[in-house]
């Protein structure tokens, strides 16, 4: 099937299987390679991205699921709050072994972009769709809401 | 040598003691940090193992339709193939590579198969047959010890046998009024690191063999991929890749991921990827051993510890892998850090027919701390004391001796750990008196279901491998100073998400008066320096840092002289202050570091030093049950607030309270970045996580859909609190800290539980089905 697809600000055609994955489309097909593998099943949010302004985990998305002219954000893209939070993440060590870093940080982006004034509780919710095994979140949740101090 | 007592952070810290950027952040928050299955390398091929779906069998028969293969261009492998030994080394040598024989576990890898693509591999299972004959198995550790028919591991399935002995501890129940025996069981823990386990084999021909990977120990590795090839040490090399969390699952397993892979690239003469999925690593690769304990204490009623005695049964899993070294550490910490003149652990090692389950942050420890520390809270209840109170009667201090008969004469900040996590918990006003079950069920009838309780465990880490592992106490360091001021260095132990990088870039800065900015570690090689042992038992800091301060105290030398010819001062006479090089005696700065190292190399100095560590000496008699058995001790108290739905068994944890005696905070924020998670892994491991298997002996629960681990949704509020009582063997008085952060929460959490609802649990998770089971079992006791 033929795709049609804005990722990162760029727009891109391509012939892709219809069971190709979206993960694999980015990792793959274009060399997005920041978006991580954890699990196949969309348990563990490692591989989230925003597709059409919502967060997904992307190993469980087919291509032949999107719609044409759908945008997608990935953690290689531009975007003021995106960067904030990547700048936030360093600052305060939210980063420990990385393997779900992006997919938080794609998360965190998410929320503060449909409410920069989320509380500790609807960060928590928020969140929840990402597996941390190193941080206990505690480091996160402080790079976040620095952010939010300065969006 | 630095001294310990002359330095503060506040005053004389150029870098150590300071909150710095984690060096490896930048890279990890792009996603551009190259874990192993970004890589790629040309003409890449993937692999795809078959395994056993028995828990016990023999092969009779492996059958492989070559021909189709080779039309398919898909490559099989068998032990048979196999140019070396068929042998993983780790301590025992029980683990084969490919099974030949028989099988001991559902996942054992039998045969390999090795294609362009991880489709056509997966394709290629059809034209494999391997024959079996099921044999009876056994999955329970006291029932494989000493099974009259089944064998696994010699003749009584004991692979490890380890014991202390202090005292009589006979007489000491004999003088107890009170005596308290209890059985406990706790799970197989899963890692759960984010990234699954991968490695890629890069051969050049059949003459030497480079494996990429993601990993703790890539020395383990060398050795294993050198005699499954038959191939000289020096002609392997590993590269450790970005590595997505281990918390020991990377240990041993990764000798079986690279291994599998080398062999793959030397039976094609390709590069060969092996990259687990989630379910497979969750069905094959090692856990936390599960374990039954038998643990009886003994007490005065004026609250004398009178005698402990503590079976211990680690279920090891079909191979032995680091069943020895866990063991130790388990036997050595059963008795807590308390003073306890009569004390008798017994401690074994099982095989079972489960996966070989291994090296897990705490290392054997957590299974019997959950059981001492609510022997120590059940023996202060059975005499009306505060349990914080009882524990402070007799915790080690310092000129104390251990149960095994250690004196430790300096570092013992357990006593400050207890005072400062009672403090900023608010203990004493937190603490009520636990209920009867009479009162739990008079305010359900009033309505009220949801009860708070807090709980407490004080708990001690013998820093490094100890006496059992002394033989692998070694680091090596390299250090090379670059011609623009820069410098680079080497070691031998990993990061892996734990802090390491920064935290040695910190030693090195301070060492040597450059920049933190201007420091870089480059990744772990083994053709860079020498074996220096796993990247374990908290030991990275410490071992690395030596090394490091070794080779770094060379280079002030080297640097120094230089210095001292150039302006005509005495070397003897130099030091390093705020990145300049001075005069002692007059104060009077000569030139700044980076100069200082432009100097040297215009001068044709030697700018590349080595260095090297060799732990303190330990000892251990297992005849006698007493030694010195680690260099050093780290300290904890955790306490653990809840609260309890006394109809239906849930439990909420509200926070928990964390205070670590570290020796010296090297970096106050990755420090606080292992406690918070290490406490969180703990917590898992305490309330939520357990590996199911079937009654085949097939791990059920394989991904993080049926596993769970603890989200944003179940994480308290965790406050992490330091101690530094400085230990002079550490860079600045450092103390290993990457494991013990975990060790303590799962008692204090069901001691909380305990306080809460007047339950008691004697196996952990403390799922809402036991707490539930616990509650209606109380009520039929007491009949109420």
């Amino acid at each position: 099937m033929n795709v049609k697809i804005t990722i990162n600000g760029k727009l891109i055609t391509r012939e892709v299987p219809e069971n190709r994955r979206l993960l694999d489309f980015l990792r793959e097909d274009l060399g997005l390679k920041g978006t991580k593998y954890g699990c196949d099943q969309g348990e563990c949010g490692a591989c989230s991205i925003i597709l059409n302004n919502k967060i997904v985990t992307s190993c469980i998305i087919l291509m032949a699921q999107i719609p044409q002219n759908s945008t997608v954000l990935t953690i290689e893209g531009t975007d003021h709050v995106l960067q904030l939070i990547q700048e936030k993440f360093k600052e305060f060590g939210a980063a420990q072994c990385g393997a779900c870093t992006t997919g938080m940080i794609m998360a965190a982006t998410s929320l503060l972009h449909l409410d920069p004034k989320v509380n500790q509780k609807e960060i928590e919710d928020g969140l929840c769709g990402v597996l941390c095994r190193c941080t206990g979140y505690t480091k996160i949740y402080d790079a976040v809401k620095e952010a939010q101090k300065q969006l | 040598m630095f001294l310990v007592k002359e330095f503060s952070s506040e005053v004389d810290s150029m870098a150590v003691g300071k909150r710095l950027k984690r060096k490896d952040a930048d890279t990890k928050v792009t996603g551009e940090a190259p874990y192993a299955y970004d890589m790629s390398f040309a003409d890449e091929q993937y692999l795809a193992v078959i395994r056993s779906p028995y828990a016990h069998a023999r092969i009779v028969n492996i059958a492989i339709d070559y021909k189709i293969l080779e039309s398919l261009g898909v490559v099989a492998g068998t032990a048979k193939d196999i140019p070396g030994k068929n042998i993983l080394h780790v301590i025992l040598d029980d683990w084969p590579l490919l099974a030949e024989k028989v099988v001991r576990h559902v996942g054992e890898p039998v045969v390999i198969l090795v294609a362009a693509s991880l489709h056509l591999a997966e394709e290629a299972r059809k034209y494999v047959s391997i024959e079996y004959i099921e044999i009876p198995a056994v999955f329970d550790p006291v029932e494989a010890k000493d099974h009259p028919t089944i064998q696994i591991f010699e003749e009584n399935n004991v692979c490890s046998y380890w014991q202390q002995k202090n005292g009589d501890v006979e007489k000491g129940f004999a003088e107890s009024d009170i005596v308290i025996e209890n059985e406990y069981r706790t799970p197989a823990q899963e890692h759960a690191y984010i990234e699954t386990q991968g490695c890629i084999a890069v051969p050049q021909g059949h003459d030497s063999m480079t494996v990429y990977g993601s990993m703790q120990c890539p020395f383990y590795v060398q050795r294993c991929v050198a005699e499954i090839l038959g191939m000289e040490w020096s002609k392997v090399n590993i590269i450790q890749t970005t590595t997505g969390g281990a918390f020991g699952g990377k240990e041993d397993v990764p000798n079986q991921v690279g291994s599998l892979a080398a062999l793959g690239a030397w039976l094609v003469r390709k590069p060969v990827k092996f990259l687990l999925t989630r379910e497979e690593d969750i069905e094959t690769t090692s856990k936390r051993h599960p374990a039954v304990i038998r643990y009886k204490t003994g007490v005065t009623k004026q609250g004398e510890l009178k005698a402990i005695k503590v079976e211990v049964f680690l279920n090891t899993g079909a191979y032995a892998t680091l069943a020895p070294a866990v063991l130790y550490r388990a036997a050595m910490h059963a008795a807590g850090p308390y003073r306890c003149g009569n004390v008798d652990v017994q401690a074994y090692a099982v095989t079972t027919n489960l996966v070989p389950f291994g090296a897990f942050r705490g290392f054997g420890s957590p299974q019997v701390i959950f059981p001492g520390e609510e022997q120590m809270d059940r023996a202060a209840e059975s005499i009306g004391m505060d349990p914080s109170d009882f524990r402070e009667l007799h915790i080690l201090k310092v000129g104390d001796k251990t149960t095994f008969g250690q004196v430790i004469d300096q570092s013992v900040g357990l006593e400050q750990t207890l005072h400062k996590a009672r403090e900023q918990s608010g203990w004493y006003k937190k603490r009520k008196p636990t209920p009867t079950i009479a009162q739990v069920l008079e305010e359900q009838k009033k309505g009220k279901y949801r009860r708070k309780g807090i709980g407490i465990s004080t708990i001690f880490y013998g820093c490094f491998l100890g006496a059992a592992g002394k033989l692998m106490s070694r680091s090596g360091a390299y250090v090379q100073v670059e011609p623009d001021g820069s410098v680079r260095f080497a070691v031998g132990t990993t990061e892996m998400g734990q802090g390491m990088i920064t935290v040695l870039s910190q030693i090195v800065a301070e060492e040597l008066g450059i920049e933190y900015e201007k420091v870089y570690m480059t990744p772990v090689d083994t053709s860079r320096v020498p074996d220096s042992g796993p990247t374990v038992a908290s030991r990275a800091t410490i071992m690395s840092g030596r090394a490091l301060q070794d080779a770094c105290k060379q280079l002030r030398t080297l640097i120094y002289d230089k210095v001292a010819l150039k302006y005509e001062v005495d070397a003897t006479d130099i030091e390093i202050k705020e990145f300049q090089i001075q005069e002692i005696t007059t104060q009077k700065k000569l030139l700044s570091v980076s100069d200082a190292i432009k100097l040297v190399y215009q001068e044709r100095g030697q700018i590349a030093v080595a260095g090297w560590d060799v732990a303190p000496p330990t000892h251990y008699d297992n005849e006698k049950g007493q030694g010195d058995a680690y260099s050093a001790y780290a300290w904890c108290t955790n306490i653990v607030e809840v609260e309890v739905d006394s109809q239906i068994g849930t439990v909420d944890i509200l926070n928990i309270w964390a205070a670590h005696d570290v020796g010296k905070a090297i970096n106050p924020q990755t420090l606080e970045g292992q406690i918070e998670g290490g406490s969180l892994q703990g917590l898992g491991y305490g309330r939520y996580e357990e590996i199911i298997f079937t009654p085949e002996g097939r791990v059920l629960s394989n991904n993080l859909g049926t596993y769970l681990i603890p989200t944003t949704k179940e994480t308290p509020k965790i406050h992490s609190i330091i101690v530094e009582d400085p230990w002079s063997g550490g860079p600045y008085g450092a103390k290993g800290i990457g494991e013990q952060p975990l060790m303590g929460i799962a008692p204090a959490l069901t001691n909380a539980i305990a306080n809460a609802v007047g339950v008691r649990l004697n196996t952990i998770p403390a799922t809402p089905e036991r707490v539930w089971a616990a509650i209606q079992e109380k009520i039929e006791e007491e009949k109420v």
